[in-house]
């Protein structure tokens, strides 16, 4: 198989430039540099406390939520700096969003769920909105078996629904790029196979970002891998060459199991 | 070894029987407090206690039509005002000021609110409301009312608030929404019953209510809904029928007495209900 080019700044979607992130005084991101394929799967693997799930929240900002977490360095998006503090954050989530560990359903109905992302940065008629609403799910896979119960409470629908609602959500938005935080831990390996089935028909319009302790997952479904250890990005590359010929010791041992 | 552990038994045993009286002394008191009240307050109920109006001295009958209404109005006020601020103030502490001095301070001041004397109020509203405005009034009642019901709402909101998991609330950012809709239209949601609860809590709080009352709506031994005007209501006509020489008039005060503890009652028990279902789901 032809291994596909690392992204350089002309196709990256994202582009991560001496990044350091901090918890107080604690440095849980230790200068990283990588640019984020534009409409590729990323997949960012490494043990628990490793800092991946911190760069993904730096991509859309959730640290800004915690006084105490800042981040320094550059996060280029359409060549601005999604750091600076003049940036709009809600705009910014907006246009990247994200799905969490646990489904995360809002008390609401399933309609409403979708619909309440999509009217904050677009006014929609009642028509429109319900396109909307029909559009998003059927990108997650879920219209088939919500379509007679949208006016249900979404905390009412299976794990695995859930998840996918949230998708579905996410999408709904019209976002640029997708963050999956670890999507399918909390899911049983029939709904994990779906979102990873959903994952490889999304990476056609969306650029999407996963951290997954699941280095199957990670081989399976993504087209790029980086592999952090300690809040260093150690070794970014072709999903093919991270998982068959790893240039570092470290990753080696990682997607081994000698350590992790 | 032996003697260690039958000590240890006699020690359970007689730790038992303590707690055993303890509870017993308290659950008298309580029953004893209920059947007198149901007693007595049972002899008292009639049709006419509702659609009469306190008697005058010395008259025969009466009923407490006049204050069964206004306690009514006063109670309805005093929660449309404490509802909204109280909810506001604690989605500000919850979500907003979590760490910000201003924050704790207002949380410290809310404290000291929900502990303070309610006769204390009551003279605060007569001081700046009541002697300056020329006169009690339903609408001087409402207001002290309001001033103990706040500090309840914002209390239980904010500490429904801070049981949403950070899970929902950060999903809730991710789509870009801003905080004041984060919190109205999902955390705020999402404890829906535990908020309806408090402000009932406070309803309840506040229904026996009589220091602050006596200071602001006062009594009025006529039929009235104007707010402006002294007021007739429950906890006062109690207090001053309760120790009347008329015996009609003491009548009456058991009777209101019944109406309050089975409001009260009726409240707390309901949230009980409410509150259960939710957990179950």
């Amino acid at each position: 198989m032809p291994d596909q080019a690392l992204p350089t700044g002309e196709n990256a979607a994202l582009q991560v430039r001496n990044l350091d992130f901090f918890y107080g005084d604690f440095k849980a991101l230790v200068n990283v540099n990588m640019d984020i394929a534009n409409k590729k799967v990323t997949a960012f693997i490494g043990p628990s406390g490793c800092g991946k799930s911190t760069l993904l929240r730096a991509f859309n900002r959730m640290y800004d939520l915690y006084p105490g977490q800042r981040a320094e360095g550059q996060i280029l998006f359409h060549d601005k700096n999604l750091l600076d503090k003049s940036q709009d954050v809600n705009l910014v989530r907006a246009k990247i969003g994200m799905v969490f560990q646990k489904p995360t359903p809002f008390p609401m109905t399933i309609y409403e769920n979708i619909a309440f992302g999509a009217r904050l940065y677009e006014p929609m008629s009642k028509s429109a909105m319900d396109d909307r609403v029909e559009w998003a799910l059927k990108k997650a896979a879920l219209w088939g078996e919500v379509k007679d119960k949208l006016q249900q409470n979404g905390l009412s629908l299976s794990g695995g629904q859930q998840q996918r609602l949230c998708i579905a959500r996410a999408v709904a938005v019209k976002p640029e790029i997708v963050l999956l935080d670890e999507p399918t831990s909390a899911l049983d390996p029939l709904s994990t196979a779906k979102i990873e089935e959903l994952i490889n028909e999304l990476k056609s319009e969306y650029t999407i970002a996963i951290v997954t302790h699941n280095m199957q997952q990670a081989a399976r479904i993504s087209d790029f891998t980086a592999f952090m250890y300690l809040g260093e990005l150690i070794e970014f590359n072709e999903t093919g060459t991270i998982f068959m010929q790893p240039g570092k010791k470290q990753t080696e041992d990682y997607i081994t199991g000698r350590f992790g | 070894m032996m003697s260690l552990y039958t000590r240890r038994v006699w020690i359970n045993r007689i730790g038992i029987a303590l707690s055993m009286v303890a509870m017993s002394l308290g659950l008298i008191g309580l029953l004893w407090i209920l059947w007198t009240l149901f007693s007595r307050g049972f002899a008292a109920l009639s049709w006419d206690l509702f659609t009469q109006d306190t008697p005058a001295p010395g008259s025969e009958g009466g009923g407490l039509r006049n204050a069964i209404v206004g306690s009514g109005l006063i109670l309805f006020f005093s929660m449309l005002i404490s509802t909204p601020i109280g909810i506001l103030a604690g989605i500000y502490l919850a979500e907003y000021g979590r760490i910000s001095r201003f924050a704790s301070f207002t949380r410290f001041m809310t404290d000291i609110m929900l502990s303070a004397p309610s006769i204390v109020i009551g003279l605060f509203v007569y001081a700046l409301f009541v002697a300056t405005t020329g006169g009690f009034s339903g609408w001087a009642g409402s207001l002290a009312l309001a001033l103990i019901a706040i500090p309840v709402v914002v209390r239980t909101t904010e500490n429904m608030l801070k049981l949403v998991p950070t899970s929902l609330r950060e999903a809730a950012f991710a789509v870009g929404a801003p905080r004041w809709q984060v919190s109205l239209k999902v955390t705020l949601r999402a404890v829906k019953s535990g908020v309806v609860t408090g402000v009932l809590l406070a309803m309840a709080r506040i229904t026996g209510e009589t220091a602050p009352l006596l200071f602001t709506a006062l009594n009025n031994q006529f039929f009235s809904t104007n707010m402006a005007e002294p007021m007739g209501n429950l906890p006062v006509v109690i207090y001053q029928f309760a120790l009347s020489p008329y015996d009609n008039w003491v009548n009456l005060a058991w009777g209101g007495a019944l109406l309050i503890a089975i409001l009260v009652l009726a409240v707390n028990i309901g949230v009980r209900v409410i509150f259960r279902n939710k957990v179950k789901r």
